[in-house]
C-alpha cells in the first residue's frame, strides 16, 4: 500500500511537471535576452534581461490594457454576484410561477455556447444599440453568469428549512432574510462563484475582439493577441515579447486561482455532478 | 399578500421579483439570439445601418444549402471530427486516472491539484503564446526531436494542425474535468472498494469495476462538455494556427462563421453554420444521455 501510493505520486508529480513546463517556459522566455530554443537554454543561467516587458509595453499599451480587462470583469463580477445571487435563491427558496421554466433555461444555457450565438448577438449589440467600442457592449452579454446562479442554488438548498422557519416566525421579511440570514452562511459559494466568473471575462477572447475595434477600449487579451497575429514579427525578439505579455495577461488569474484555490472544488461547485 | 399577486406570479411572487433581471438577461442574450439566428438563417440578411428600413426576402434552404455544399465548411466540420476523435477519449481517460490518482494521494496534494488545474485558469491566448514558441520549426519541441521533428513543422503541417490543437485543448481543459470527477468519486462507495478487494481483485480491476460504473454520470458530463468545447473552438486556430492553417486544415466552425458572418459580411450564411452546430451539439447531448444512462 504504501509502495504503491509513492509510485502514483512520484507518477502524478511526473505528470504535474509537465503540466507546469509551459508556464516556466513562458516566464523563462520572457526574461532572456535571446531567443534560445536549444534544451540548454530552457535552463538558462545568465543574459537574464526586463527588455520584452518594456518591448511589449511600447507596442501594447498595458496599463490601458489591464485597465480595460478590470473594467470588463469587475463590470461582469458585478452583475453576477448581484443578480445572481438574487435568482439563485429565488430559485432555491421561493415559489413563484415559471420557476420550472427559468431553471430548465438555465441549464440549457450551459449547453448551447454563446460561440454559436455570436452573429445574431454581435449584430443586436454592435449594429442595433450601437454598442461597439464601449464596456456596456463588451459587459452585456456576459453581465449574468449562468453557472454561478447555479452554484448560488445549490447552497441556498443545502441550507437548513428550519432556519427559515425561524426568520418567518421573527417576522422577517424575504429581502431581510436573503441578506442577514442567508447571505452570510453562503459567503464559501459566493467565493467560488466570483474566482469562476472571474476567468470567464478576464480570458475572453472572441467576443471582446468582435465588439471593439479600437485598441484604447481593447481588454489584454485582445490587444496581446493583435499583437501576436500582426506585429511581431517586427520586434528584435518577438517571441520574448509575446511572451512577456503572456506573462502578465496570465499572471492576475493564476495568482488568484492560487491564493484561493481552497474553494475550488467540485464539491463547491454544486452537488450536480456527483455521480 | 393581495390574492391577485399570488395569482398571477405564484406562492411567493417576490421570487419572481427576484428572479426577473436573470430571466430578463435569458430572454435578451439567449432566447433572442437563438431565435434571431434561426429567423436570419432563412433569410436573404446583410449589415445595414442602425434604423435603416431594407428589404430581406425569404429564402427557404438556400443559405443551408449554399453552406452544407462549400468545401471550406465542410473542410471545418470534418476538422472538428478530427479534433473530437483526439480529444474527447484523451479527456476522458486521463482525467479519470489523474483524478482517481490524485484522489489517492495523500503527499503534496495541493501542490499536484494546482499543477493541473492552472492551464484551465489561465487565458488561451497566453498560453497559444508560449505554445508558438515551443512548436514553432525551430522550437524547442522539434529540438528535442532531433532528426525525428517533422517536416513541414507542427502548426504549418496539415495534417498535424488540428491534432496539435486537440492536444493543446486537452492539456488546457483538463483540470476542470479532473475536477468534476474528483467530486463524483467522493460519492463512490468506499464498501464497493473493500468487496472488491475481498474478492480478489487487483487495483487495475478495482478501477475498471468500482470506479468506471461508480462515475458514470460525470463521464456523460465530461463527454458533453468536452464536445461543446470542441464546437466552440476559435481562438486556437485564429491564433495558434494563424487564421485555420495551412489553407483551413484547421479552420473550426466557429472560425468559418467569424470569417463569413463578420469578415465578409453574409451573416445569413454564418447563422445557418451556428444553427446547424446548435443542433449538432443538442443531439450529441441526448445521445450521450441515453447511451451512457441507458443500461
Amino acid at each position: 500500500m504504501q509502495q504503491r501510493r509513492l509510485w502514483s505520486t512520484g507518477a502524478l508529480a511526473l505528470g504535474a511537471l509537465l503540466f507546469l513546463f509551459p508556464f516556466y517556459y513562458m516566464v523563462i522566455g520572457s526574461l532572456q535576452k535571446e531567443v534560445d530554443t536549444t534544451i540548454a537554454g530552457a535552463f538558462p543561467t545568465g543574459g537574464f534581461t526586463l527588455n520584452n516587458y518594456i518591448q511589449i509595453n511600447s507596442r501594447v499599451d498595458l496599463v490601458q490594457s489591464l485597465i480595460n480587462s478590470a473594467v470588463f470583469t469587475g463590470g461582469v463580477l458585478l452583475g453576477t454576484v448581484f443578480f445572481g445571487v438574487l435568482a439563485g435563491y429565488a430559485l432555491a427558496r421561493l415559489h413563484f410561477r415559471g420557476r420550472g421554466t427559468l431553471f430548465a433555461v438555465m441549464l440549457l444555457v450551459q449547453i448551447i455556447p454563446f460561440q454559436l450565438l455570436i452573429i445574431p448577438i454581435y449584430i443586436m449589440i454592435v449594429r442595433s444599440y450601437g454598442l461597439a467600442d464601449s464596456y456596456l457592449g463588451m459587459i452585456a452579454p456576459f453581465l449574468i453568469n449562468s453557472t454561478a446562479v447555479f452554484v448560488f442554488r445549490q447552497f441556498f438548498l443545502t441550507l437548513p428549512e428550519d432556519l427559515f422557519d425561524a426568520a418567518a416566525l421573527d417576522g422577517a421579511s424575504e429581502l431581510r432574510t436573503l441578506w442577514s440570514v442567508a447571505l452570510p452562511l453562503v459567503r464559501p459559494a459566493v467565493l467560488t462563484a466570483t474566482l469562476l466568473t472571474f476567468i470567464g471575462p478576464w480570458n475572453e477572447f472572441l467576443w471582446p475582439f468582435l465588439v471593439t475595434k479600437e485598441q484604447s477600449l481593447q481588454p489584454l487579451a485582445v490587444t496581446l493577441a493583435n499583437y501576436i497575429s500582426n506585429i511581431a514579427g517586427r520586434a528584435d525578439n518577438p517571441y520574448g515579447a509575446i511572451l512577456a505579455g503572456a506573462v502578465v495577461l496570465a499572471a492576475p488569474a493564476v495568482a488568484l486561482f492560487v491564493i484561493f484555490q481552497k474553494h475550488f472544488t467540485g464539491a463547491e461547485l454544486g452537488s450536480g455532478v456527483k455521480g | 399578500m393581495a390574492p391577485v399577486l399570488t395569482k398571477v406570479f405564484g406562492r411567493q411572487p417576490l421570487g419572481a421579483v427576484f428572479a426577473a433581471p436573470y430571466a430578463l438577461f435569458l430572454a435578451l442574450i439567449f432566447a433572442y439570439p437563438l431565435g434571431l439566428a434561426v429567423w436570419i438563417s432563412f433569410h436573404d440578411y446583410f449589415f445595414t445601418a442602425p434604423g435603416a428600413q431594407v428589404d430581406r426576402p425569404f429564402v427557404g434552404l438556400e443559405n443551408y444549402q449554399a453552406v452544407l455544399s462549400d468545401p471550406g465548411v465542410q473542410r471545418a466540420f470534418f476538422n472538428v471530427a478530427v479534433f473530437l476523435v483526439i480529444n474527447v477519449p484523451l479527456t476522458v481517460v486521463l482525467s479519470l486516472v489523474l483524478a482517481t490518482g490524485l484522489n489517492s494521494v495523500t503527499r503534496a496534494r495541493t501542490f499536484l491539484r494546482v499543477s493541473y488545474y492552472v492551464p484551465y485558469v489561465t487565458a488561451s491566448v497566453a498560453l497559444v503564446g508560449v505554445w508558438l514558441f515551443l512548436f514553432s520549426s525551430g522550437g524547442l519541441i522539434n529540438e528535442v526531436l532531433g532528426p525525428l521533428a517533422p517536416s513541414p513543422s507542427w502548426l504549418v503541417n496539415s495534417k498535424l494542425a488540428m491534432p496539435v490543437i486537440a492536444l493543446f485543448v486537452t492539456w488546457k481543459q483538463m483540470g476542470f474535468f479532473i475536477l468534476l470527477y474528483l467530486a463524483a468519486l467522493q460519492g463512490v462507495s468506499k464498501e464497493l472498494y473493500d468487496a472488491a478487494a475481498v474478492d480478489g481483485a487487483n487495483r487495475f480491476q478495482a478501477f475498471r469495476n468500482v470506479t468506471v460504473p461508480g462515475v458514470r454520470t460525470a463521464t456523460t458530463l465530461v463527454v458533453i462538455l468536452a464536445t461543446i468545447t470542441g464546437a466552440n473552438l476559435f481562438t486556437e486556430p485564429y491564433l495558434l494556427t494563424n487564421g485555420g492553417g495551412p489553407d483551413g486544415a484547421s479552420a473550426s466552425p466557429v472560425f468559418v462563421m467569424y470569417q463569413k458572418g463578420i469578415e465578409q459580411g453574409n451573416p445569413d450564411t454564418a447563422s445557418a453554420i451556428g444553427v446547424i452546430l446548435v443542433l449538432i451539439v443538442l443531439t450529441v447531448s441526448l445521445v450521450n444521455r441515453k447511451i451512457l444512462e441507458h443500461d
